[in-house]
């Protein structure tokens, strides 16, 4: 379903998106974003999944075996420590906390 | 459910996840919004993961169930212990089990020979390679900042060594997309090539260096993982992937730019921890030093403090007892500001996460840019535990290898006094000629204590 040009336009708006999507963030935010950037690749857990799923010699489930432990580490202590983070960046004004914001 | 249906609902499962992965993201780049950010891309993440079970012609479930618990319960567990002086570590760790993960997924779809025709199979293979490198990269990574790992290992020629083994490894990978896919001596040859060429790429690099590093693999890896994403014509993968890719590029540059770096110079050159000839002009004068309750005097009747933290007040874990030295003072009615540069801690920004762990509110918190220019009104600039960002001579000593850096102009205030621990030189090795000034006092001593001493001291004032 997707193919040729029509993958390619995805891989160049989404390109696109990323970077505009950071251009204007304030240094204090950079080690949280990369963390939180981290944690967005691991979406590459799904790929890991549908790989195990069908993967039929010894050597490809173990393989893909190791694929959704890693993949799922990435995501899941990707979330952990992002989400520590940015709990912490509090505002003197007593408003506008991470909780707070909707 | 039919085969038709559950395609459709995954397909809408990805789409939603991908869309709120980018809301995610632009909601983590202000402090106000940040913390709903992860959690919009982590509904995003797990509703994915859920309906993915869902997908026709799978198998192996019980086994793919234990391998998510076993990840996913040790890394919530570290996640949640590690101290947050250890954050760039963690940050490089998780990553490197991306790229790993990017590449096991190439591994299995080229050792199956499910890989069909020219394009499609190259983009496995690169996922791959740059699955690999980051993986094994971003170990070696890990390694050294958390001191595991602590020489740089660097000889003459390694630049060579590397391109040959990229060379040989491009060159496996083209035999395979020729060939067609389906040769599993020469896709083995590939993922050992490239998981070494991590190895050798990231040893020479020093440690300070080591952030601009850990972001340009977390680029790479959403790089790989776009790339499998193609590969399993899997639209949320390349989304999220690609959107991480061009996202991390940039926060790369925007690290080596504030580092004063060229990423091409962090990569092939191996400075980073061994700069320390030259630059010791300007260091003309003595150190006076100061004790704790003529600090407390000076800092207790000014109007204005601007205190500048670096990476040794994490070390001493001094960040609380500064922060509540600051509350004291902002009690006695004096104005308290934090100026960051954005290489204080150990990678930009870290040291904002650091502050935030002791209580102190983002809007207290300035960096280079915003407050250089009120230095000149400070009564007094306390730097505890920074050194080269303050050095003078950055802006006036060419041959000195800090030349050009941006740095905080602490010595524009009307007093400076500095924390220190002993007399010796910076992380670069350089002397600070900010130390040596006339308007210039040392308190020696272990951070921690000596904030904690000074709470005391201007408590009783």
């Amino acid at each position: 379903m997707i193919d040729g040009f029509i993958a390619l336009y995805i891989f160049m708006l989404a390109a696109f998106t990323g970077y505009e999507v950071i251009a204007r963030v304030p240094v204090i935010l950079h080690t949280p974003l990369m963390s939180g950037s981290n944690f967005v690749h691991g979406i590459v857990l799904v790929g890991a999944m549908v790989a195990m799923g069908r993967a039929d010699t010894t050597l490809e489930i173990s393989i893909a075996f190791l694929g959704v432990v890693l993949a799922a580490g990435n995501a899941v202590g990707g979330y952990a420590v992002t989400e520590r983070m940015l709990e912490m960046f509090k505002s003197s004004k007593g408003k506008g906390t991470g909780k707070g914001a909707h | 459910m039919d085969t038709i249906g559950a395609d459709t609902l995954i397909q809408a499962s990805y789409f939603v996840a991908a869309a709120l992965f980018i809301f995610g993201l632009k909601r983590m780049s202000s402090p106000v919004t940040a913390r709903s950010g992860i959690v919009w891309a982590g509904v995003g993440m797990v509703v994915a993961t859920l309906i993915t079970f869902l997908t026709p012609g799978m198998g192996n479930y019980l086994l793919m169930t234990v391998a998510i618990a076993v990840g996913g319960i040790v890394a919530w567990v570290t996640g949640r212990r590690v101290a947050m002086a250890n954050m760039p570590q963690m940050i490089a760790l998780y990553n490197g089990m991306g790229g790993g993960a990017a590449a096991a997924i190439a591994a299995v779809e080229l050792f199956a020979g499910e890989v069909h025709g020219p394009t499609v199979l190259t983009l496995g293979v690169l996922g791959g390679i740059i699955g690999a490198v980051s993986f094994s990269g971003s170990l070696i990574a890990f390694g050294k900042l958390q001191g595991l790992i602590r020489r740089s290992f660097r000889f003459r020629g390694q630049n060579i060594v590397n391109l040959v083994i990229l060379a040989v490894t491009t060159l496996a990978g083209a035999i395979i997309v020729v060939h067609g896919g389906a040769m599993p001596g020469h896709v083995t040859l590939l993922f050992v090539l490239a998981l070494l060429l991590g190895v050798t790429m990231t040893l020479p690099i020093g440690g300070a260096d080591m952030p601009v590093v850990i972001s340009l693999y977390n680029a790479l890896t959403g790089l790989a993982v776009a790339f499998e994403g193609f590969v399993l014509n899997n639209a949320a993968m390349i989304i999220a992937g690609t959107v991480v890719g061009s996202a991390g590029t940039l926060l790369t540059q925007l690290m080596a730019k504030a580092m004063n770096r060229s990423l091409a110079n962090v990569l092939f050159s191996g400075f980073g921890e061994s700069a320390a000839a030259g630059g010791t002009a300007g260091a003309a004068g003595t150190l006076k030093a100061i004790d704790t309750a003529d600090v407390a005097v000076m800092l207790g009747f000014s109007e204005k403090v601007i205190v500048v933290p670096g990476y040794g007040m994490a070390v001493a874990q001094a960040q609380h007892k500064v922060w509540e030295l600051c509350q004291a003072l902002i009690a006695r009615g004096v104005a308290v500001k934090f100026a960051i540069h954005p290489v204080a801690g150990r990678m930009p920004g870290h040291m904002n996460v650091l502050l935030a762990e002791a209580g102190v509110p983002y809007d207290l918190i300035y960096d280079e840019s915003e407050i250089n220019a009120e230095f000149e009104t400070a009564d007094v600039a306390l730097v505890i535990g920074a050194n080269d960002v303050v050095n003078p001579v950055a802006r006036t000593d060419k041959s000195s290898p800090i030349y050009g850096m941006p740095i905080l102009n602490a010595d524009k205030a009307k007093n400076v006094i500095v924390i220190k621990r002993g007399q010796g030189a910076g992380f670069s090795g350089i002397e600070n000629a900010l130390f040596y000034l006339d308007h210039a006092r040392m308190l020696y001593g272990d951070g921690q204590a000596k904030a904690g001493e000074l709470v005391q001291a201007v408590k009783t004032l």
